[in-house]
């Protein structure tokens, strides 16, 4: 036993590298990303972008989207953990893969940068559909802004964007300087979905409408309702990134220079590539992914979790909550956690303190109402993951013997119990035996 | 017994009286034999299990009695019921039942009788109906003699209405408080006839046990309360009255503060009121009756006149105060049961949740005919021997079924509170009809084997001495049983009188041919007869079925439904420990019981707002009843339905009281949109927010599947929406015979789509797609 126990132990050692390596819920950056594209010159003419994913250690494997190998499984196993479609025109992907099964990879927790382009495939249209994003219904319409263009080329449909989400996690917390250089077809979200975001916004001058014809009717898409590029994040923290423009990621547009119209900042470089590597990072979980340690409580003074609470007791809460940075678990430092004392409202609402080592905790008291309670920490900050907590426990009243037996208030009531007792005993005998 | 023995051995009457005495305990143990076992049909036509709703709810307290004692039971706060708001059951459940069950138990394990608790419980009611009887042997007795006793102690043993609340299983608050309520009358009637201390002592006991035990103890303090002023209206006001009543009140009311459930109620509700009314009138007659006797009459002329005026001042304050503090609270101090009471229309306008309990109904004549059967017709002459002659005790009884006759016609539960008292008189009636025919019959044959010569008119009286020697003889004893324990030779007088009016009643009675005697016992005989078919047949047939285990029997043999187990056993093994179940509250108890897992509502109605929020659920379309649930953390819900197999008390049915209720707290719920035309249907005609609410949905998913057709065999129809989906729920069990059926809520989407169907809509002509709604959900 000793021997078989401890070649286990020896074996584990030697798989422990190996599988750190693997995306799980401990290390959740994904390392293998398969690229679908509609052409391999896509590979040379966004290197750079590819480039960078490499040399951060993904393992990017790529195909044609018509491959007729294509499949993300195989017995039930996910090959990838990532995928990026920059296939645009494609109509319908080769072997297993349609727009289902990219839906179940999304639903199974897995991430995915979408491009779409001008003259996107329904195929295109129909997965950002499922993660919520609607594109131009006019497949030869484009963003066309007469305001913010890109100088450098005089044409209106090339735009410089500088409208971003204001999210350290999402786009790091270097400030993209330059405006972001955006060629390609507008979408719109549905403003209760409160899971897409916009993450790089037109300006509101932009409209969505096929450039080479005259406008016969109002555009449908205006102003800063027509989104550039979005993310989703699912309820699973499945990330998606969904991009109208295929352009933004290439080297063409990294590379070159930009000057927004009316504006008299030039720069030599776009913000491109640091908006694509940074939206990369975040989509590939390398930034703003939580976990939280489970939720900890006890009573002023002790150190085990009661099964049960009385009201009016003072309890210590305590979570821990770690960021993963890429590599490893770091704290998590904010200001902004809370925990609800819950039950059907919140009867108490505290903010947790932070001792920069990942430990978040409060002290109240049990309100006044007993009732089966649960400690609740919802955390959805923009651009992190989702933490959902919650924890069953139950608040009983007094029992019998923990009233106040004496109550100062309730003397002379006490007083007149026993002087009528004394008295009636008194005048028991006087009446029994006088006489 | 003591009186046969304080008579000198040897005398005829002495013997026969030994010999009386020894028949008549003889009987009563046949008496205790018979009332337990009739009620065991249930456990030998099925098995030995709790039955119906309420009983698993004891049941399963006496569990946690048995395991974690009495301290842990009365501060037991149960978070599995109720979810979220939890339930403190020592505080808000009658524990004498419990305590009891959980006391015989304990003896019983503690001299290695290792029986369950489970069997403990299931022959409570039975062992305590035969207690029952012996007390209404006991308490017909003190009014009427012993003969009636026996009488009314078999018909108690047996009558129908109260073996349907105490058949073997039926672990109810009712199996003991029968018992305690019919002792407590006893103890009453005991004080009354002795004056003695001791009984009002045991009487306050007797009481306490009562009010441990269930809430119909307000009957006893209000009825005693009011023979008490009915015996001083008539002017028999005596110290034994005094001593009857004014205990009671006094220990009576601060034991009844000690129940939990009661607490302060014994002093702040109106159903106290009246025993506290009369407990000042009662003093202020004793005072009157004190000053009589040491003043001349013309002082106590002119002190009535400064009494009574002083008296009607206080009389109206207090009455003003007790008005104000009445008028204050919302209900006027009543609690809803006690005023659909007093108003039978009352719950059925304001209280839906009181109306749509069945046993809150009143009760139709055929279940008069049902539950008590001949007794019906024996109790106005009971009553009619009441009053020859009238005494305190019987005086007692006569109040005791007018007041019972009322509020039985009010609520067909409290059937079981006439129970008694018709048991009470048919036993009076009975005994006094056989007595006057056996005497009839006993003198008719000495007369004739007599010679005839002597006068008709002298010998009319002797014989009649003797038939009805025997009952005065014993109703000296009875003063002599009572001055010999007490010594008391004041109380001997009154009782001496007493039968010697009786004596003069007697001889009054006309004798009746012999003939006619005769046939009129046989006639007699044949009645009890059929008294005896009927109960039999009620316990066997009508009052036995366990209602978890259904029967029926067809041309193919007998079938057995057993499905609320089968399912309740699905959840116990295949659902998380701390999962919520979601039901209409009928099934509340039997879920936390048999299941154990956490219900949002049970049988104890507590708290209308829950009941309403999951019947607005379950009135609610289903992405609305979805929201419901969810909030309340509901992970399953669960519904009981009858369409395949005719089981008429199904959710469908009472699906209208869900609405009623729901509304009641919910105005977006109406009653007038599941009603076409003031009908309520589920066929083709039904009105879409029926079709489309998730109690229908729920029963009827996947209904078409099983004829074809949707035939529904309890509303005799055809289903109105025969193919639709879930969205919200799915389906994750059905019994055996479809009567349960449990549901799953199903999680949140991972994602949310974007613009549904647009795709299609593109390609014919771009019909304003934006306008289409969109639902997150699809």
């Amino acid at each position: 036993m000793m021997n078989l126990s401890r070649s286990v132990a020896l074996i584990s050692l030697f798989l422990l590298p190996l599988l750190s390596f693997s995306f799980s819920v401990d290390n959740p950056t994904d390392r293998r990303v398969l690229v679908l594209l509609d052409d391999l010159s896509l590979k040379s003419s966004h290197s750079i972008f590819f480039t960078t994913l490499k040399s951060r250690g993904f393992d990017l494997d790529f195909k044609l989207a018509d491959d007729s190998k294509l499949a993300l499984q195989r017995y039930g196993q996910y090959l990838y953990d990532g995928l990026i479609v920059f296939a645009p025109s494609t109509e319908r992907f080769g072997g297993s893969l349609d727009s289902k099964s990219i839906a179940d990879f999304v639903d199974s927790g897995r991430d995915l940068i979408l491009s779409a382009d001008t003259s996107a495939s329904d195929l295109i249209r129909g997965i950002a559909l499922e993660c919520g994003v609607d594109f131009d219904e006019d497949s030869s319409a484009m963003v066309i802004d007469h305001s913010s263009f890109s100088v450098s080329d005089g044409d209106h449909t090339l735009i410089a964007a500088d409208d971003l989400v204001k999210s350290d996690a999402i786009l790091g917390k270097t400030k993209i300087e330059a405006p972001v250089l955006f060629r390609g077809v507008a979408h719109s979200l549905n403003p209760t979905n409160n899971l897409v975001l916009k993450v790089l916004s037109a300006s509101p001058s932009a409209y969505s409408a096929n450039p080479s014809s005259k406008l016969s009717s109002p555009p449908q898409l205006t102003g800063s309702a027509i989104s550039l590029v979005s993310v989703m994040q699912a309820r699973n923290n499945a990330r998606v990134v969904i991009s109208g423009s295929l352009q933004l990621f290439s080297d063409r547009l990294f590379r070159s220079g930009v000057q927004k119209a009316g504006s008299p900042n030039k720069y030599e470089k776009s913000g491109n590539e640091q908006f694509a590597t940074e939206l990369s990072k975040w989509v590939f979980h390398e930034r703003g992914h939580l976990k939280a340690g489970s939720l900890v409580h006890h009573r002023v003074g002790e150190t085990d979790e009661p099964a049960i609470y009385r009201i009016k007791d003072d309890l210590e809460f305590s979570v821990e909550i770690l960021e993963w940075s890429g590599k490893s678990w770091e704290p998590y430092v904010a200001d902004d956690v809370q925990v609800q004392f819950y039950m059907m409202s919140p009867y108490v609402l505290k903010t947790l303190s932070t001792d920069k080592k990942g430990m978040f905790h409060t002290s109240f008291k049990v309100p006044d109402v007993y009732g089966v309670f649960q400690f609740k920490v919802e955390y959805g900050k923009l651009g992190y993951t989702t933490l959902s907590l919650s924890k069953q426990i139950p608040v009983r009243p007094y029992r019998h013997n923990e009233y106040e037996r004496f109550i100062p208030t309730a003397y002379p009531y006490y007083g007149a119990c026993f002087t009528t007792m004394a008295g009636f005993f008194v005048f028991s005998f006087v009446y029994l035996y006088h006489k | 017994m003591a009186a046969v023995e304080s008579l000198p051995p040897g005398t005829p009457s002495a013997m026969r009286n030994a010999f009386g005495t020894v028949l008549s305990a003889l009987i009563l143990v046949l008496i205790g034999v018979l009332a337990f076992s009739i009620r065991l049909f249930s456990v030998i036509k099925y098995e030995s299990v709790i039955h119906e709703f309420d009983p698993y709810f004891n049941y399963r307290v006496t569990q946690f009695l048995s395991k974690n004692g009495i301290y842990e039971f009365w501060n037991w706060f149960d978070d599995r019921t109720w979810y979220p708001l939890g339930r403190v059951i020592g505080g808000t459940v009658y524990p004498g039942l419990t305590l009891t069950a959980g006391t015989i138990w304990w003896v019983l394990n503690s001299i290695n009788i290792p029986l369950s608790v489970e069997t403990v419980c299931v022959f409570t009611a039975p062992v305590f109906s035969a207690f029952a009887s012996w007390a209404t042997y006991l308490l017909t007795k003190e009014v009427k003699g012993s003969g009636a006793g026996l009488a009314a102690a078999a018909l108690l043993a047996m009558v129908p209405s109260y073996i349907s609340r105490s058949v073997a299983g039926s672990y109810d608050n009712e199996a003991v408080a029968i018992f305690a309520l019919i002792f407590t009358f006893y103890l009453y009637i005991k004080t009354l006839n002795t004056g003695s201390l001791f009984y009002a002592t045991l009487n306050a006991i007797a009481y306490f046990y009562m009010v441990c035990s269930w809430g119909g103890y307000t009957f006893i303090i209000n009825l005693i309360p009011m023979h008490v002023l009915l015996c001083i209206v008539t002017g028999r006001y005596s110290p034994r009255l005094y001593i009857a009543y004014a205990p009671l009140v006094v220990l009576g009311t601060l034991l009844a503060a000690l129940v939990p459930v009661v607490g302060f109620n014994a002093v702040l509700t109106s159903e106290h009121f009246a025993s506290f009314l009369v407990f000042i009138i009662i003093h202020v007659v004793a005072l009157v009756y004190y000053i009589k006797g040491i003043l001349t009459p013309k002082m106590f002329k002119v002190a009535v006149t400064l009494v009574v005026s002083i008296g009607l001042v206080v009389c109206l304050i207090v009455v003003a105060v007790l008005v104000a503090l009445v008028a204050s609270s919302p209900t006027g101090g009543w609690s809803g049961r006690s005023l659909s009471l007093l108003d039978p229309t009352y719950a059925s306008k304001y209280i839906p949740i009181i109306a749509s309990v069945s046993e809150h109904q009143p009760p139709t004549w055929p279940s008069y005919f049902m539950d008590i059967n001949v007794l019906a017709f024996l109790v106005p002459a009971g009553i009619i021997a009441c009053f020859s002659p009238l005494s305190d005790a019987s005086s007692f009884v006569v109040l005791y079924i007018v007041m019972s006759v009322y509020f039985s016609g009010v609520m067909v539960r409290l059937m079981l509170v006439l129970a008694p008292a018709a048991c009470i008189m048919s036993g009076i009636a009975l005994s006094q009809a056989f007595d006057v025919f056996t005497g009839s019959i006993k003198y008719q044959l000495s007369s004739k084997s007599k010679d005839n010569a002597e006068d008709n008119t002298s010998t009319k009286n002797a014989p009649k001495d003797d038939a009805s020697s025997g009952k005065t003889d014993k109703g000296e004893e009875v003063s002599k049983e009572r001055s010999s324990k007490k010594g008391k030779k004041k109380e001997r007088e009154p009782a001496e009188k007493l039968s010697v009016k009786s004596k003069i009643v007697k001889k009054k009675a006309l004798v009746l041919p012999l003939e006619a005697s005769i046939v009129a016992l046989l006639l007699l005989i044949m009645l009890g007869a059929f008294y005896v078919i009927h109960c039999v047949w009620a316990a066997a047939e009508a009052y036995s079925a366990p209602s978890i285990v259904l029967t029926s029997q067809s041309h193919d043999g007998l079938h057995v439904f057993d499905d609320f187990r089968e399912s309740y056993a699905w959840l116990s093994h295949n659902t998380d420990v701390d999962d919520k179940v979601a039901s209409w509250w009928d099934y509340g108890y039997q879920t936390t019981a048999m299941a154990n897992r956490t219900v949002i509502v049970d049988n104890n109605t507590w708290n209308n707002t829950h009941i309403a929020t999951v019947g607005t659920a379950m009135s609610s379309p289903e992405k609305a009843a979805w929201e419901i649930f969810n909030s309340l953390d509901v992970k399953y819900v669960l519904v009981v339905f009858g369409g395949v197999i005719g089981y008429p008390s199904d959710d469908i049915n009472k699906f209208l009281w869900m609405v009623r209720i729901g509304g009641g707290e919910f105005p977006h719920i109406k009653e007038a949109d599941y009603l076409r035309d003031g009908q309520y249907r589920i066929d083709s005609e039904a009105t879409p927010t029926m079709l489309n609410c998730l109690m229908y949905k729920l029963c009827y998913y996947r209904f078409v599947e099983t004829d074809g057709k949707g035939y529904d065999r309890v509303r005799r129809t055809e289903i109105g929406k025969k193919y639709f989906k879930l969205t919200h729920f799915e389906e994750v069990f059905t019994s055996h015979h479809w009567m349960v059926r449990i549901y799953k809520l199903k999680p949140q989407k991972n994602r949310i789509r974007g613009r549904v169907k647009k795709l299609k809509q593109k390609t014919s002509s771009g019909v304003s797609s934006k306008s289409v709604k969109k639902n997150p959900w699809m």
